[in-house]
């Protein structure tokens, strides 16, 4: 099976590789260390993988890793700049946003690329609750996490 | 790792039509959030793959001097929900598209793979039927033209030949101007969950009489259908109970639901008539006529 090479930025550090095309990005991600990507359920439907692709979110585990050429990957990793946690980040630990935290690196791509998206928008629980459909957390009864998006929006 | 067979990473439509043509066996992949599944669950079927992603032309949504608007099989349910031209010429694609997966799916999965997958519940073919979509092919002997109508021959199965590729979908403007639709979708769940029925409708109005209603079902038959007898049943009429119970009652002659898991045919008759009549009210409310 054939091998591609591709250039690609993570978290804005520069990488050329030489990837098997057999290769989710989820899998390549974890590879090279990056494991706040979560391999949850592996179809797309839990959302723990779920990483920033040019400042999109998608589910990693469903997308091959040769799609990356030429993007930058945003992941959990690349949050947290100089020591200092994002809004989004803080927010969750305001709030109480996180139990067990298998779920909690994919919801906080989502979140980000959410607000980036809609942050200067009034958004509802409604809104909100819509916006992160695509991940699931099994502790938090997820009104922990509304009201960190919540708090996040207004930071 | 998927277990895929042979890549092929398409240069150009050609390129694709070709490797396709060459390789009986060979399946495009798209967004992949419907063939990546399958290769996750090891369906062999799938292991042949002709990567399209490549192709840059596919993702153009546009609208030409002449009205017809043009939606590329690439484009995704995210790119379409959010496009100005379909926000205000065909709200009902963006309305149906935005009810599929999740955003992460949202943002990867297209419209031309929803319709090419042949499923029977996809949301997006609900507004594909009613918009009368034509779909832009290219295929060994070049370019044509196919009709939605008649383009889903059964459960996961088109009329595509080999070597076909969808390139986009068509909406000629005198199948959205002057219509107002509306598509409801009937699953267990507000999000993730595919359609147990999808229900589409959209009408003009003539005064307060429904003209050229057109109405669409997903899974209340082995492929997504139109219905000819319930629209025929009121066409010309106004709004009144008289007139949704004629309808319900025609669509009886039209649909062919199935006995599932899912859901039993029984509860998905209820659901089909429950959702034409609701579906039928919100199109007439939303041409500002008066409710039955």
């Amino acid at each position: 099976m054939h091998s591609m090479k591709l250039e690609l930025r993570i978290n804005s550090r520069a990488y050329e590789l030489d990837v098997d095309v057999r290769k989710s990005l989820m899998d390549l991600l974890r590879e090279l260390g990056y494991t706040g990507v979560k391999h949850g359920c592996g179809v797309g439907e839990c959302g723990a993988c779920t990483v920033l692709v040019d400042d999109i979110a998608v589910d990693s585990c469903l997308y091959l890793a040769v799609w990356a050429r030429g993007k930058n990957i945003r992941t959990v990793e690349g949050e947290c700049r100089d020591g200092k946690l994002s809004a989004v980040q803080e927010a969750y630990v305001e709030e109480g946003a996180v139990q067990c935290g298998f779920c909690t690196p994919g919801l906080i791509m989502t979140s980000t690329a959410f607000l980036e998206k809609n942050g200067d928008a009034e958004l509802s629980r409604e809104d909100i609750k819509r916006g992160h459909a695509g991940n699931l957390c099994r502790c938090t009864g997820y009104q922990t996490i509304i009201n960190a998006v919540e708090t996040a929006s207004k930071k | 790792m998927f277990p895929i067979q042979k890549y092929h990473y398409a240069e150009s439509v050609a390129d694709a039509v070709q490797a396709l043509a060459a390789d009986e066996k060979a399946r495009i992949i798209a967004g992949g959030t419907d063939v990546l599944v399958r290769l996750h669950g090891g369906n062999s079927d799938y292991g042949n793959l002709v990567d399209v992603n490549g192709l840059a032309e596919l993702k153009e949504i546009s609208r030409d001097g002449n009205g017809n608007i043009f939606i590329g099989a690439l484009a995704t349910c995210s790119e379409i929900i959010e496009h100005e031209l379909i926000r205000k010429y065909t709200p009902m694609i963006a309305e149906s598209l935005n009810t599929i997966g999740g955003p992460q799916v949202r943002n990867c999965a297209t419209m031309g793979g929803n319709i090419c997958n042949g499923a029977v519940s996809a949301d997006s073919a609900c507004a594909a039927l009613v918009y009368e979509l034509d779909l832009v092919i290219e295929g060994v002997n070049g370019e044509r033209i196919d009709s939605i109508n008649g383009f889903h021959t059964g459960p996961g199965r088109t009329s595509l030949q080999r070597g076909d590729i969808l390139k986009a979908f068509r909406v000629r403007p005198e199948n959205y101007e002057g219509f107002q639709a509306s598509y409801q979708k009937y699953a267990m769940r507000g999000a993730m969950d595919i359609a147990t029925i999808g229900c589409g409708v959209a009408l003009k109005m003539d005064g307060d009489r429904i003209s050229e209603p057109k109405l669409a079902f997903t899974v209340a038959a082995p492929t997504p259908i139109r219905c000819s007898s319930a629209e025929e049943a009121v066409a010309g009429r106004a709004l009144t109970e008289e007139t949704v119970e004629a309808m319900t009652r025609a669509l009886l002659e039209d649909v062919r639901p199935r006995e599932s898991w899912r859901a039993g045919k029984e509860f998905r008759l209820h659901i089909i008539k429950t959702l034409a009549a609701k579906g039928l009210r919100m199109a007439v409310a939303r041409e500002g006529g008066s409710d039955a």
